[in-house]
């Protein structure tokens, strides 16, 4: 009985060493996900001040309306074609390039076919193609079409920050030691970011094109692991009032729980005024955001922003 | 019981509110939501957390008086076929308390959300002195069609006047409980236009539904939508002005997300495609350049234009 026990304590032993290795070698642990509030007090990114704002001289602006533009990553698939019909029709056209990536063409919709069904494989190619074409845009956003995002708020967020730094930006969540930005709420890169990105593709032992052994990463943790390699840490994006400005659930879920958080409050407890992105929208409560944000309003209430964004061309929605 | 709006009417939202706070002391607007006691926990609360703020006057009619919400008891019963009686008891209530506290009296039910601001801008270039109601005009049965009652209407206080006194004189009385097809037929009775509320690029600003419902769904063309609009209707984004003043069937929780869609989600720096005519038209506003000196050009441009707008008042007034 005793050498039984005396061989499963040693048998237990060695299992757990084997186990600490291969997690050590792996650096990951498949443990619970805490959102953005819990574990990382360090990692945010804010908005300026309406201060910051108003003291900027007019030859900046410029420079910075320049600077600020944004080329949208927007991967797609034909199994999800209504989503793609709504970003192309809606928030798409608020970016300065928007181009779409397919894991395979549709005669409906155009674009570029990176004819690849591995979901990191796909996100590599299509971020490689955004470098190369990039021009002299400096912001790179990358989202799927089930999320709505609003494009001059995205702006509003890296008004002053320099693109010429490392800026890794979103809906900030942990996984066991990685914190990384989640996908369904997009991900906003630097020129920076991406340029140090696209290098270490190039190493297939840091960042492997078909993922991990082990266990099969989801996509955004995948880019947060390449992305830690070269010296670039998720961080999560906030308003001047450090309320978050990623949404991963949709307006509609959010006003809902802020009705039981905040029921004397609703409305200030729930979403930033400056959101940028709302995620698991249908096509017509996407249709109803895009008359929200950039036709209905109340008269007689004016913003005095510092800079101006023109409503984009051939355009009845907005 | 005087039951009048508590917060002092202006709720602050932004940088530039000027033209705002103008037209709240110019355009009195007294509201009235139609409502019963079972709708003040899952439906009224939320009208009064939300867009009723903005009034300059807020009332809750019931048929019972509750002093906690607080509501106005009409002395009636509850139902739809109340709903005409509802009417004339809370005009007449209103006629009776209120005449001189506002210029203009809205009617809204407790699932209508309206946009206080949006309205003031639809009335403000008419006074309360002219004979004349805006809503959602419908052309049956009407010569010059009525209001849809679900989608809002008001009334402006001489419109008010001849309504209380149609029914002192029994020029008007209560023929059926379809409360919107009988206001529109005693307004027709006592001479009160039906005014035209749309934009200046004829889009419509009160709406019958939900904005997803005008902005998407395509109405069945046998549906009665289609032959009761006395304006040609609009699908897809031209259904509904930027600055539209209300909708209809709004649930709970739509309340809070029209509010946190009018009054707070924006795009930073947007410049709006559509600019209504008074949004351009600031000749004689002093631009922050003369009041700060303050230096960027955007100020300096504004500066130029008044005082070339001043030069040429001027010039039209000093010339012979």
């Amino acid at each position: 009985m005793f050498s039984e026990g005396g061989s499963f304590v040693k048998g237990m032993l060695l299992g757990g060493l084997f186990c600490l290795v291969v997690s050590l070698l792996a650096s990951f642990s498949p443990s619970t996900e805490s959102g953005s509030e819990d574990h990382h007090n360090h990692h945010h990114v804010k908005a300026a001040s309406k201060d910051e704002l108003t003291h900027l001289s007019d030859s900046h602006i410029k420079e910075l309306s320049n600077q600020v533009r944004v080329y949208c990553v927007i991967m797609v698939q034909p199994k999800i074609l209504v989503y793609w019909a709504t970003a192309a029709e809606t928030w798409s056209k608020h970016c300065d390039k928007a181009v779409f990536y397919t894991s395979e063409q549709s005669k409906a919709l155009e674009a570029v076919d990176l004819n690849e069904k591995d979901e990191w494989a796909r996100l590599r190619k299509a971020l490689k193609h955004a470098y190369d074409n990039a021009g002299d845009l400096r912001w790179f956003f990358v989202a799927q079409p089930t999320t709505f995002a609003i494009i001059e708020n995205l702006k509003y967020l890296v008004l002053t920050k320099d693109p010429s730094q490392p800026f890794y930006l979103g809906n900030a969540m942990k996984s066991g030691e990685l914190e990384y930005v989640a996908y369904d709420s997009g991900i906003a890169l630097s020129y920076e970011a991406l340029r140090r990105l696209v290098n270490i593709f190039q190493d297939e032992d840091k960042c492997p094109e078909r993922g991990r052994a082990l266990w099969k990463l989801s996509e955004d943790k995948q880019l947060a692991a390449c992305l830690k390699y070269t010296g670039v840490f998720a961080e999560n994006g906030e308003d001047a009032h450090g309320k978050g400005l990623f949404n991963s659930k949709s307006v509609e879920t959010l006003i809902k729980d802020s009705m039981s958080d905040n029921p004397n409050n609703v409305v200030e407890g729930c979403c930033s005024d400056m959101a940028v992105t709302f995620n698991g929208m249908s096509p017509s409560q996407m249709h109803v955001m895009m008359f929200g944000v950039y036709r209905l309003r109340p008269y007689g209430h004016n913003f005095l922003d510092s800079l101006v964004f023109l409503p984009p061309e051939g355009s009845e929605n907005d | 019981v005087t039951l009048t709006n508590t917060v002092t009417g202006r709720v602050p939202l932004s940088k530039d509110g000027r033209m705002a706070d103008e037209l709240y002391k110019k355009v009195r607007i007294l509201c009235w939501v139609m409502t019963g006691p079972s709708n003040l926990e899952k439906k009224t609360r939320h009208v009064k957390s939300t867009w009723s703020r903005h009034c300059n006057i807020v009332i809750f009619m019931s048929s019972v008086d509750d002093p906690d919400f607080p509501t106005v008891g009409l002395g009636t019963k509850e139902g739809r076929d109340q709903l005409y009686w509802k009417t004339i008891k809370a005009f007449h209530y209103v006629y009776e308390h209120h005449i001189n506290e506002a210029d203009w009296f809205l009617k809204a039910d407790d699932d209508t959300y309206v946009i206080v601001d949006n309205l003031r801008l639809v009335l403000a270039n008419h006074t309360p002195e002219e004979p004349v109601y805006f809503g959602r005009r419908f052309k049956p049965y009407v010569k010059q069609g009525y209001m849809s009652g679900g989608a809002g209407y008001v009334l402006s206080k001489e419109a008010l006047r001849r309504f209380v006194g149609g029914f002192k004189t029994n020029v008007c009385t209560h023929t059926s409980s379809t409360e919107d097809l009988e206001m529109g037929r005693c307004m027709e009775k006592v001479g009160v236009l039906a005014g035209d509320s749309r934009d200046s690029m004829q889009r419509e600003t009160f709406h019958p539904f939900v904005p997803e419902q005008h902005l998407t769904h395509k109405f069945p063309k046998s549906f009665w939508y289609w032959r009761y609009c006395y304006h040609p209707i609009s699908e897809g984004p031209n259904c509904c002005s930027d600055l539209s003043v209300s909708f209809h069937y709004v649930g709970a929780s739509q309340m809070y997300l029209m509010e946190y869609y009018t009054y707070h989600l924006r795009a930073f720096g947007y410049n709006y495609r559509y600019q209504s005519l008074s949004e351009n038209n600031k000749i004689l506003e002093l631009p922050p350049c003369i009041v700060t000196g303050s230096q960027t050009i955007c100020d300096r441009l504004k500066c130029l234009v008044v005082l070339v707008n001043i030069l040429q008042l001027l010039v039209i007034y000093l010339s012979p």
